[in-house]
């Protein structure tokens, strides 16, 4: 028996499916219309990006004085857009790559879209910086390119080069990985395909696979060698993302807990969109028996291991902040000046929705329940986004020197940008689920008879 | 022609079609092609597949890529215009390098993962534009195909392949 499950293992896959009763599934949102509620998605979605594609050519057109930064606060919403779009990014390749290495099964019904969830939140992060360089034609700048300035190169010494390289890095691989993965399935969509063009349009997104028994071969050994590069990217990716801060000067950025606790954030708020995303798309597509109550659970215990990391990290940097006795420390965003002065909403909203909320999970009837995980999975979205606020607005409104002390309010431009990279996000995300087979359905054929709910009655002699 | 004729025998089951590949192979036919819907481990080995190299590509592209960063951070940092950068010891390649491992790594990465993809590509011929080469669309859903040349003993091979289990078998003029 190759195929055999402990019998404790609930299954993964639920149902009496065959091999083609996947394929039918999987191939099902593609070949038939859009409802009515996708279409209303689309369009809201559609609405807010072009709102924020207003906003963004209004900065660039009138310049960065639009939004609400000042001489002290240079960074502000743009900066934690992009953290929290990069971190949101890091479930899909902790999915895709870390779960490969560990052999775990339930991946492979989530991990095609928590990597789309990735490129997609990867393309929202790279806007930010490049618009807050106010001259984005100017962009090419960052990569050392001859050019002539005289022979100034770029400043490899400096963490915001590093994240240049480690953000393009990590969307270029994130993105042939997911493509490598999409082959097989691509080709079996255009196996089945009646309309011409859709043939054609499948052919040449299938690159034309045929599964040999090399491909194969290859295929599985690329996939492996991909994960086992892609897994030390991740890291790195978000480590360098936290050096921007860590490697500065400032009173509450100079830490060196941040890496490991930025990475522990991003797991943490990555696996939160992904659990908001498929809670919908489950039941828009019908997948209810791929994407089943213990994907929900399992995903769940992730985040109560990073939410806890994450916890650990927050109270290391209050206790530090208070042992130091500098009263510079005493205004950085986890203090008792921060939990006292004008930003406390956004110190509280940070620990309630960050903290408190998800040790709701510890309970399983909870961590098991759909509608529950829905709801603090967006808690957890809303608190990640005041964690890098936090760490930024409210460290940078009170220098060293008081005459400078400042505080920051976003200008319509900030929350229409912002509000503009949510509904592209969703543009994209709701485009892939109507044209790409959304789960990885040859892989999920290879634990049908392992996992699968009616082969592992059979083999446990329950029959029906 | 004998030569051109081959047999396609159809297979709705992962176990069953790698037991078939062990008596066909047991039997000492050569068994041309095996198309597959999904990896069915152990195949390649039952087949008598050399193992793939696709690994070893991607290690040489990854010392290529740290060779690469090395070179470019030295050019561009110390050999070609070295600035005081926050203090930061410009004087030799050495001194600066701890400010550079990010950059090792990233490349070695990036250097790795796409030019391996880049080579499994062009080694399995899979690529834009490519046609198909799978001989039936049942192949990419639930049907595993195994492809065997025809050397005058078509009976023979077909009651063989009955014997293991084939749910179909067409013998077919390749050319």
């Amino acid at each position: 028996m190759s195929h055999y499950e402990a019998p404790i293992r609930e299954p993964l896959v639920l149902g009496h499916k065959s091999y083609h009763d996947i394929t039918e599934d999987i191939a099902r949102p593609i070949e038939g219309k859009a409802n009515k509620n996708w279409y209303i998605a689309f369009y809201i979605s559609l609405a807010a990006m072009l709102w924020g594609f207003g906003c963004i050519f209004y900065t660039i057109g009138t310049g960065i004085g639009v939004w609400g930064l000042n001489k002290n606060i240079g960074w502000a919403w743009d900066i934690t857009n992009f953290v929290w779009w990069v971190g949101i990014g890091h479930a899909g390749t902790l999915i895709s790559a870390v779960l490969l290495l560990f052999r775990q099964k339930w991946r492979m019904a989530i991990n095609r879209s928590a990597e789309a969830m990735t490129i997609f939140a990867v393309f929202q992060a790279g806007l930010f910086p490049i618009i807050h360089m106010g001259r984005p034609w100017n962009g090419y700048w960052v990569l050392p390119v001859p050019n002539q300035f005289g022979s100034l190169w770029v400043n490899f010494n400096s963490p915001l080069l590093w994240d240049v390289f480690a953000i393009s890095t990590y969307l270029s691989v994130s993105l042939v990985f997911w493509w490598t993965g999409l082959l097989p399935d691509f080709a079996m969509i255009r196996d089945r395909a009646v309309k011409p063009f859709q043939k054609k349009i499948y052919s040449l997104l299938s690159f034309g696979w045929s599964g040999r028994a090399k491909d194969w071969q290859r295929f599985e050994e690329v996939s492996l060698v991909l994960a086992g590069l892609a897994t030390p990217l991740v890291l790195s990716v978000h480590t360098i993302v936290s050096m921007d801060f860590a490697t500065s000067i400032n009173p509450g950025w100079h830490s060196t807990i941040f890496p490991p606790y930025f990475v522990a954030g991003a797991i943490f708020s990555g696996f939160a969109m992904v659990q908001t995303l498929l809670g919908i798309m489950r039941k828009v597509t019908n997948l209810e028996d791929y994407i089943t109550r213990l994907h929900v659970e399992y995903m769940n215990i992730v985040i109560i291991l990073t939410g806890g990391i994450v916890a650990v990290a927050y109270a290391t940097e209050f206790f530090i902040a208070w042992y130091t006795g500098s009263q510079y420390e005493d205004y950085t965003y986890l203090s008792i000046g921060a939990a006292t002065g004008p930003y406390a909403w956004a110190f509280y909203s940070l620990l309630f929705f960050n903290i408190l909320t998800p040790q709701l999970l510890w309970f399983k009837k909870i961590r098991r329940s759909f509608m529950w995980s829905f709801i603090i999975s967006i808690a957890i979205n809303i608190g990640m986004w005041f964690e890098r606020f936090d760490i930024i607005a409210i460290v940078l409104s009170k220098g060293h020197l008081p005459s400078t002390w400042w505080r920051f309010e976003p200008t319509f431009v900030d929350v229409g940008i912002f509000i503009g990279t949510i509904g592209f996000f969703f543009v994209l995300f709701l485009l892939y689920a109507r044209t790409f087979p959304v789960i990885a359905q040859a892989e999920v054929k290879t634990i049908l008879k392992s996992s699968g709910e009616s082969y592992k009655k059979l083999r446990d002699g329950k029959h029906e | 022609m004998s030569s051109s004729k081959v047999i396609h025998a159809f297979y709705n089951d992962d176990e069953v079609v790698l037991d078939a590949i062990k008596k066909v192979k047991a039997a000492n036919h050569h068994i041309e092609e095996v198309f597959c819907p999904f990896p069915v481990h152990g195949l390649d080995k039952a087949m008598g597949l050399a193992p793939t190299r696709m690994a070893i590509t991607a290690f040489m592209f990854g010392i290529t890529g740290l060779g690469v960063a090395i070179w470019l951070t030295y050019y561009t940092m110390i050999g070609n215009w070295p600035q005081d950068i926050g203090g930061k010891p410009s004087f030799s390649w050495g001194e600066n390098m701890p400010a550079f491992v990010p950059i090792m790594f990233e490349l070695t990465v990036f250097f790795a993962a796409h030019l391996m993809v880049i080579t499994f590509y062009m080694r399995s011929r899979i690529w834009p534009f490519k046609k198909a080469e799978n001989p039936d669309p049942r192949t990419t859903d639930d049907h595993f195909l195994m492809e065997i040349p025809v050397h005058d003993n078509e009976k023979e091979l077909t009651s063989l392949l009955k014997e293991t289990g084939a749910v179909e078998i067409n013998v077919v003029d390749k050319h």
